[in-house]
């Protein structure tokens, strides 16, 4: 049912986008290629973030530390049923929003888009915001020197949308 | 942090590498991360060209303002401390609607505009007010309905069904989304209290 869903949503969004565009008589395609620009400056300004961390976490990967580093968790881990493979993206995620793109993309190249820990990673990644982008991006914009409890909430937040895709792609993909 | 995080990897993994005996890896490490990038980004570009290009539709018709209108409401209550008709108000609801459908280019300027009508509120202090607070948490927790980003992803490596995440990452991103206002609320009260 829901796989079902998940798989109509995008092609009925564009169909009510293009018919209801052109019922207030847009110029549809004059408007999708202006918005199309700004995609090709967006994938190109990412592309520095991506390849850095790519190239370090492959190093990381390819050496032998990052098993070395899950196996000394997994113990703890266990506890919890938390998948080892997933502990970078979790730690990555409210710190970097490019870095941690590197590494869900890392995860689903190695274990393949489908597995449980591709799922996985797609969720988590998809799922929150990196809370040390908004904070500086924002609160830097209009110069706010007393976060006040703004970074506390943000990280928690983080932990609980964490937690709740492990649990929910438990639930649905197990 | 994130500089740290980033070197550290490297740093660690070529560290290790060298009492490990691995150090042919890391070499094709380097160049197979950083091809693996180009062609991320190639793939990165036909989605987002056609997602902003169909959402650039959407805005000139309307829709992100009749979906701001839908929520107006729940927002009226999420941020007390802002007068309904103030323009914050209309800044936060566009950001909220264009998070909505993974459009973070367009809602970051929203946010910011966002910001800087709340710190005219706070009698342009420079300490957080609570709407700022409040605001923020509800961008980290990000309510995204299509995440753009990961479904290219996995149809770059041939998932047989690339959009099956959407539902997960919609139920995911609500739990978050109301787990932020509450410890939102939460550390609001504990503020109060203290006063």
């Amino acid at each position: 049912m829901l796989v079902q869903f998940s798989n109509m949503v995008i092609p009925l969004l564009i169909l009510s986008v293009l018919l209801y565009g052109t019922y207030k008589k847009v110029p549809t395609y004059e408007a999708f290629v202006e918005g199309g620009k700004e995609g090709v400056a967006m994938a190109v300004s990412l592309l520095p973030f991506l390849l850095g961390m790519l190239v370090s976490i492959t190093i990381f990967r390819a050496s032998g530390a990052l098993d070395a580093f899950v196996h000394l968790l997994e113990p703890v881990l266990a506890v919890f049923h938390i998948p080892p493979d997933i502990v970078p993206l979790a730690l990555t995620r409210p710190i970097s929003g490019t870095a941690s793109l590197g590494v869900a993309t890392d995860i689903i190249q190695n274990d393949g888009p489908d597995s449980f820990l591709g799922k996985l990673a797609s969720t988590m990644q998809g799922s929150t915001d990196t809370t040390l982008y908004v904070l500086t991006v924002y609160f830097g914009a209009v110069q706010i020197k007393k976060m006040g409890d703004a970074l506390k909430v943000g990280l928690l937040a983080d932990l609980i949308g964490i937690t709740a895709s492990l649990i929910i792609c438990y639930i649905l993909f197990s | 942090m994130v500089n740290i995080i980033w070197a550290g990897l490297a740093a660690i993994g070529i560290i290790y590498a060298l009492f490990n005996g691995t150090m042919e890896e890391v070499n094709e490490a380097v160049f197979s991360g950083a091809e693996e990038a180009v062609a991320l980004t190639i793939t990165l570009v036909s989605v987002l060209v056609f997602w902003l290009g169909v959402m650039q539709i959407a805005e000139e018709a309307g829709l992100l303002d009749k979906l701001a209108k839908l929520f107006r409401p729940l927002f009226t209550r999420l941020f007390p401390e802002v007068p309904p008709d103030h323009p914050a108000m209309g800044y936060i609801l566009s950001n909220f609607s264009s998070n909505i459908f993974g459009l973070g280019h367009a809602a970051t300027p929203f946010g910011i505009k966002a910001m800087q009508s709340l710190k005219k509120l706070n009698n342009n202090q420079s300490d957080a007010s609570r709407s700022m607070i409040t605001f923020l948490a509800l961008n980290t927790s990000s309510v995204t309905l299509i995440p753009t980003t990961m479904i290219a992803i996995r149809m770059k490596y041939d998932s047989i069904a690339p959009t099956e995440i959407v539902g997960a990452t919609i139920m995911a991103t609500l739990v978050s989304t109301v787990g932020a206002l509450l410890i939102d609320r939460f550390f609001y009260y504990r503020r109060q209290r203290s006063l």
